[in-house]
């Protein structure tokens, strides 16, 4: 029998995940069973501890608000538009709703039978999976896991090997540390300390392993007394030593390790004791092999003694990111974890230039990150940008001083351009003798920057106030964010000029709302996410922390967190444009790790007609920030 | 002797006297959300109401602010009369490959359908009419239903100005621009009877009801 009104239905649903991958039969079936639910601005939905819906929703047209409650000042959630589901409690659990959902604009959803749904996503995996992430990206909940098993606990048979991590094979430390049972146990704790290693294994005149030795044992054997540094470390070895052979599952290893407590494993080439051995594994590695690789690569990253190591970690690191990406990680713990693995290869390439200088700094300094990095949202590989202070010195002084930061920077500069970070075309970096300055040529510049107002000054200061200490001396960072404050406190001026630069770039959407796109050049046609809407989302962020003095919050989304909280009027505004910063980071994210590059320029045509509707509420959030701004900071009178 | 006063008592099948047994009492004061409402379009073989004959009957069920597409009807119905000029209009052609019902058969399955619950159309007189025909064709009464009408109830939500020369008929095209609904399967019965719906659904929410108005006030605008 026709039915022209389902048949809509199903070609709406077919353009959305999870429906685009539901067979044509079972979408006809959802299709045919579907409520059509009108929403009246404002009207609620379901409430957070109302009991569960037959259905779950998909917005077909206008946008629906998830709030923790109905009060009026709830925590948004999430804010979904056409082709977006929620409402995915019932489907998954059979508690009450945890979330409110309002019709923020007039809305028309679709209600999908969970009884007519539940059947297919136990044929379907994907579709459940999709659901899922869409479920615990909007709980805020990342264990997600739980979720798929209460989801597919009929079904276990479903379950593919190589998605239990438990049956994969284990990687281990290759070319493990020996050391001569007849050395001495200072030479053993000597090469431990060399090599960064918590355990070395012992050998015979054969080279074959006949024990270990651990932190442990120094601890509990030669700095209690019991033994001398003297003695031969096969006085104080552990043994028999416990030998294995490779390709152990994770759960064999797990076993293992918990028989013999010993915390380590040596694996020789045939398994026994009578070859020589070929690894070593300890609880670390079963931790990494667990996905908690961010800990493993820290430990890399700490006994790097080359930039190509460290190139090779931060390889691993966009690994890493692509995986906690795509598994729906909520994007503030991503970029902390990548923040601090990237805080963590720029220190250690400090530290190897430190190394090679003939003598240690003659002065105290710090190493400043500027731009992204100092904001703490670089996801991406991008270009450096950095500075250096030092103390200041007598004058006699100052010319050798500077020389060695200078010569310094240089060597971290092109460290960590070995490394894959690009140097910076316009040479805002350390290297630069104009960003390698003692704190009172600093306190000069950034002063002049404010009293003097210049338009390329402002794009100077812009990047530079969004400095943070990478390594070196706090109170000197300190005293230089203090005395910029003090600064730019009596000079309105100031902030009309910066606002007015950051207003220079127009609104992303033009009068038709269409997307502005580059007109001419390299990128012709494309948008250019980072000047149009990210750029100007920054900018204004920073233009409002600084003119209510607060320090220390450079992140951009934190700042707005922070300015909902210091105006309680505009909070649900400035909320908003924080979960705008949030997922524009998080679209250039995405489409610079699909594209192998930074993910500044966006074909507009392989955008989906969803992502192009996220991207333009963003928009129109940058727009009324605009408008904001440009009257609190009075722009108009000089535009 | 032969009564020639009494009137003769005709004998109704059994469909109707079912659909009959809906009408018994009517509770005007009925809050609105437990309201059904039937939304419907028909497409004809023109605009004669003597000439021309139904082809199709498209409707859908909304309650609350739920329209639920496990109530959607749609039914074609075998005609001889034919007009190839209202073809155009629907491209409903007589020898098409849809499934189609004798006109009794559908207003069997309309009537089983429709129940009480209030009709809407948009100019649902011209819908009704075309029903009430076909009923009297086939020696049955007309129909018992309360209507409403979309064109009439959203010209309600206007205030009247004579300067705007708003004050007059809106097509089905015009309510669905100014409500915001996109326009598909225009000039299907489903597929009208269903942007019906919405602009039903839209205007109703316009017309601001109290939260526990009843039936009586909706019918009384």
């Amino acid at each position: 029998m026709k039915n022209t009104i389902a048949d809509r239905v199903y070609d709406f649903l077919k353009k959305y995940p999870p429906f685009d991958i539901i067979n044509k039969e079972d979408l006809v079936s959802i299709a045919e069973n579907v409520i059509i639910v009108y929403l009246e601005k404002g009207k609620v939905l379901f409430k957070n501890d109302d009991t569960k819906h037959d259905h779950f929703y998909l917005v077909k047209e206008g946008g629906v608000v998830l709030k923790k409650n109905e009060l009026a000042d709830a925590e948004i959630i999430d804010i979904c538009d056409e082709g977006d589901v929620f409402g995915l409690r019932p489907l998954i659990t059979n508690d009450s709703y945890m979330m409110t959902a309002i019709a923020e604009e007039e809305a028309l959803v679709y209600g999908i039978p969970i009884d007519v749904f539940k059947p297919i996503i136990e044929k379907e995996h994907n579709v459940g999976l999709y659901l899922i992430e869409s479920f615990t990206s909007k709980t805020k909940n990342p264990f997600s896991k739980k979720f798929a098993q209460d989801f597919y606990q009929d079904s276990p048979a479903n379950l593919k090997s190589e998605d239990l991590e438990e049956l994969q094979t284990i990687k281990y430390s290759k070319d493990p540390i020996c050391i001569s049972m007849d050395d001495l146990a200072i030479k053993a704790a000597n090469r431990m300390t060399d090599y960064k290693v918590s355990s070395l294994i012992v050998v015979d005149e054969n080279k074959l392993p006949i024990g270990m030795v651990t932190d442990k044992d120094f601890r509990k054997k030669v700095v209690t007394g019991l033994y001398s540094s003297k003695v031969p470390v096969k006085e104080i070895m552990n043994f028999p030593v416990n030998t294995y052979k490779k390709n152990l599952t994770v759960t064999e290893a797990q076993l293992a390790l918990v028989q013999n407590q010993s915390g380590h494993l040596v694996i020789t080439e045939d398994g026994t004791d009578q070859t020589k051995a070929i690894g070593i594994l300890t609880n670390h590695d079963i931790v990494v092999s667990q996905g908690n690789s961010a800990s493993g690569l820290m430990k890399a990253i700490r006994r790097a003694k080359q930039p190509k190591e460290l190139r090779k970690i931060r390889q691993q690191i966009a690994q890493l990111l692509k995986g906690y990406f795509f598994q729906s990680i909520p994007l503030h713990i991503i970029t902390q974890i990548i923040h601090e693995l990237t805080e963590a290869i720029n220190i250690r390439a400090i530290e190897i230039a430190l190394q090679k200088m003939p003598q240690r700094p003659p002065v105290k300094f710090a190493w400043l990150s500027l731009g992204s990095h100092g904001r703490k949202e670089q996801l991406l590989v991008t270009d450096q940008d950095n500075a250096l202070v030092f103390e200041d010195v007598p004058e006699e002084k100052y010319e050798s001083v500077k020389k060695y930061f200078t010569i310094l920077s240089n060597r971290v500069n092109t460290i960590l351009n070995k490394v894959g970070y690009e140097f910076c075309p316009a040479d805002m970096m350390a290297r630069n003798p104009k960003w390698c300055q003692s704190l009172t040529e600093w306190k000069t510049q950034f002063s002049h920057w404010i009293h003097n107002v210049e338009t390329e000054d402002i794009l100077y200061s812009s990047i530079f106030f969004d400095f943070n200490r990478t390594y070196g001396d706090k109170e000197l960072v300190q005293e230089l964010a203090h005395s910029i404050f003090s600064a730019t406190d009596y000079n309105p001026m100031f902030f009309t000029l910066m606002s007015r630069s950051a207003l220079q770039n127009p609104s992303p959407l033009g009068f038709f709302k269409q997307f502005l796109v580059e007109q001419d050049g390299e990128h012709k046609d494309l948008f250019d996410i980072k000047a149009r809407a990210l750029m100007p989302l920054t900018d204004m962020a920073r233009i409002l922390i600084l003119s209510h003095k607060v320090k220390s919050i450079n992140n951009t989304a934190e700042r707005y967190e922070k300015l909902a909280e210091l105006e309680p009027n505009n909070k649900d505004f400035y909320l908003a444009c924080s979960y705008a910063a949030k997922s524009l980071i998080k679209f250039r994210t995405k489409h610079g790790l699909i594209h192998h590059d930074s993910g500044r320029y966006i074909k507009l045509n392989e955008l989906t007609k969803e992502e192009k509707m996220k991207l333009k509420r963003c928009f129109k959030t940058i727009s009324e920030l605009q408008e904001i701004i440009k009257l609190r900071f009075k722009v108009t009178q000089l535009l | 002797m032969f009564n020639w006063f009494q009137k003769k008592k005709i004998e109704y099948p059994q469909f109707w006297i079912d659909y009959k047994s809906h009408f018994q009492e009517e509770d005007l004061k009925i809050p609105l959300k437990d309201v059904t409402f039937v939304v419907l379009d028909t497409e004809t073989t023109g605009f004669s109401y003597e000439d021309d004959r139904m082809l199709c009957i498209g409707a859908i069920k909304a309650k609350e602010n739920i329209i639920d597409l496990k109530s959607s009807f749609e039914i074609y119905i075998k005609q001889e009369a034919f007009n190839p000029e209202s073809v155009e209009i629907h491209g409903l052609m007589k020898n098409h490959n849809y499934e189609t019902v004798s006109e009794i058969d559908a207003l069997k399955m309309f009537l089983a359908y429709v129940e009480n619950a209030i009709i809407v159309a948009h100019h649902t007189n011209f819908d009704i009419t075309m029903i009430n025909k076909a009923l009297e064709r086939n020696g049955l009464p007309l129909l018992l239903n309360r209507t409403l009408d979309t064109a009439y109830l959203f010209k309600k939500t206007k205030a009247i100005n004579t300067l705007l020369k708003n004050d007059r008929g809106y097509s089905l095209d015009e309510v669905c621009k100014e409500l915001n609904i996109p326009i598909k399967d225009r000039h299907t019965a489903a597929g009208d009877a269903m942007l019906t719906a919405q602009a039903f659904l839209k205007t109703l929410a316009r017309l601001n009801f109290k939260q526990n108005s009843t039936l009586k006030s909706l019918l009384r605008k």
